[in-house]
């Protein structure tokens, strides 16, 4: 007899479980080399705790109530439950404090492959180390667990989640409009984002081009200086904290796989400074992501610097076994 | 610098259909020979100079697209507004494929009024019901969506609905089933879209292709 299951969500039975397992294992063994230790945090927690954190991604969350009444939230990723462990077991403790995880968590997402409603994340948390430094030991450890992972033509997409926030600021765009616009930037989408541009009071055809350029801006080294030639002030400061991060990335030898990305922005709200994602040619989504969050402890009640990343495990399981059938000659034509 | 190397050609997806011919002409003026797409051939796939066409219906297009089978591809900002959570980059408005979307009823007859008057609820009947039901909701008005798949125009005729919302060119089609709009939702044309991940590790090809795109279909 058939039982079903809730949509997104899945059992993993041994052949794929043994592999997961394996790549579980690789992804710990890195984080903890450098000294990442791994910690657990419940499942549910409350939702006026998680809420702290970040109102946007809770859009998607699953929420119900317990037997006091109480509102639940299932974590929808595990930066959030950390910045709240860490303000309330580790407040006044040394730092910087590295902490890693492995764990699911839950959206009310549209399943598809590699997106399913319960899903499994690896990643770091980097406790109250500020940028330039912590950023770079960061992505030092993302590139160490693709390459555990098997995924050698992985690339890290590295922007600037402050860039757009000052930009807009200095077009003298506002309020509403500016929301409509961050949105468009959000989701790329260019020609809504010309419509928007053009509907906003007093502001030129030079201001618009430059903002649509900038979107479109990515690559090595070469796209900072492009985006200098475009001007302005906030362009200046985000390319300045993109080359400071750059060269202490060249420095250490792990700037090969980085893109200069500008028009890179993640739409969680807590990110500030450098922001991340990843991808591997063999797959169509995006693998995981990641960057600053100077600001989130803070609504915690601890202000120190963070940065982190999260992969999410299945998609980076699925881009492992394209890329070895693609290594045998199987695929990849 | 970026280390990786995508696979193969980059693949396009156009759509066939309403926006299949112009589509074609606008890929021969950015130099991409499409006689074979043209020709009598019932094969879906196309493979030319240094990029493959795939053909398929154009609600598909963004489908293909997300999931990176296709990088990038060619679809109506129709098709891009029902299916919202598809992520997708729009890179260009075509210009191309030019229609609106529009509210419509039957000449002098004021049922949709009406209905909202003494019922509270309109029934719309569309092939778009993630557009209809946007656009009642963002003016703050109910309504019963009723998707049908075939000619929308008929519901109203014979007593499914009070009005439909469904594409306009020319308006012919509403001329003379005596239909009328009563209200522009959007304007709509093909849009190029692209995969996130082709954008990000295919970016010299997908610029160029977007930078021959933006020339052929200017002015």
């Amino acid at each position: 007899m058939i039982h079903r299951i809730p949509p997104g969500t899945r059992d993993v039975l041994p052949d794929e479980m043994r592999e997961l397992r394996r790549l579980h294992l690789a992804l710990i063994d890195v984080f903890e080399d450098r000294g990442y230790g791994e910690v657990s945090t419940p499942a549910i927690e409350y939702d006026e705790v998680l809420a702290r954190g970040d109102g946007r991604t809770a859009e998607s969350a699953y929420r119900f109530f317990d037997e006091r009444g109480d509102l639940l939230m299932l974590r929808s990723d595990m930066t959030v439950p950390i910045a709240r462990l860490v303000a309330s077991r580790f407040a006044g403790g040394e730092m910087p404090l590295r902490l890693c995880y492995l764990a699911n968590a839950f959206r009310a997402v549209r399943p598809q492959r590699g997106q399913m409603r319960e899903f499994a994340q690896a990643g770091v948390e980097l406790i109250g180390a500020p940028a330039p430094e912590g950023t770079v030991e960061v992505i030092e450890v993302l590139e160490a667990a693709l390459e555990a992972a098997g995924l050698g033509r992985a690339v890290i997409g590295l922007g600037d989640a402050d860039l757009y926030r000052q930009l807009l600021a200095e077009l003298g765009v506002e309020g509403e409009a500016r929301e409509a616009v961050l949105g468009r930037l959000a989701a790329h989408d260019l020609v809504g984002l010309e419509v928007e541009l053009s509907a906003v009071d007093g502001i030129d055809e030079a201001k618009i081009a430059t903002c649509m350029a900038l979107s479109q801006l990515r690559g090595g080294r070469e796209v900072l200086e492009e985006a200098r030639a475009l001007g302005g002030e906030a362009v200046d400061r985000a390319t300045a904290r993109l080359d400071e991060t750059l060269a202490a990335l060249e420095a250490r030898g792990v700037a090969d796989r980085v893109q200069i990305d500008l028009g890179l922005l993640r739409d969680l709200g807590y990110y500030s400074g450098a922001i991340l994602e990843v991808y591997d040619p063999a797959l169509g989504h995006v693998l995981g992501g990641g960057g600053r969050y100077d600001g989130l402890l803070k609504r915690f009640g601890i202000d120190l610097p963070a940065a982190g990343f999260a992969l999410y495990l299945e998609r980076v399981h699925i881009a492992q076994t394209e890329e070895e059938s693609r290594g045998e000659g199987g695929g990849g034509s | 610098m970026v280390r990786a190397k995508a696979d193969g050609p980059l693949k396009l997806a156009v759509p066939r259909g309403a926006l299949f011919g112009e589509a074609l002409d606008v890929l021969d003026a950015s130099g991409i020979d499409t006689a074979e797409v043209r020709g009598e051939s019932r094969s879906l796939i196309f493979e030319g100079d240094g990029i493959t066409l795939v053909t398929m219906r154009p609600s598909d297009v963004p489908t293909y697209v997300e999931a990176g089978a296709a990088d990038v591809g060619i679809t109506g900002k129709d098709v891009l507004l029902e299916q919202p959570d598809r992520v997708v980059y729009e890179l260009l408005d075509l210009g191309f494929g030019r229609c609106r979307m529009v509210l419509a009823g039957r000449k002098g007859d004021e049922k949709l009024g009406e209905a909202e008057r003494r019922l509270g609820m309109m029934r719309i009947a569309t092939k778009y019901p993630r557009t209809a039901q946007r656009h009642f909701e963002s003016t703050g008005r109910q309504v019963e969506v009723i998707e049908v798949k075939g000619s929308v125009e008929l519901a109203p005729l014979i007593g499914l609905a009070d009005g439909i919302v469904d594409l306009v060119a020319t308006g012919r089609t509403l001329e003379e089933n005596d239909l009328e709009v009563r209200e522009e939702i959007v304007d709509c044309s093909a849009r190029f879209v692209a995969n996130r991940v082709a954008h990000k590790l295919r970016a010299t090809e997908v610029d160029d292709l977007l930078e021959k795109l933006r020339e052929a279909t200017a002015g």
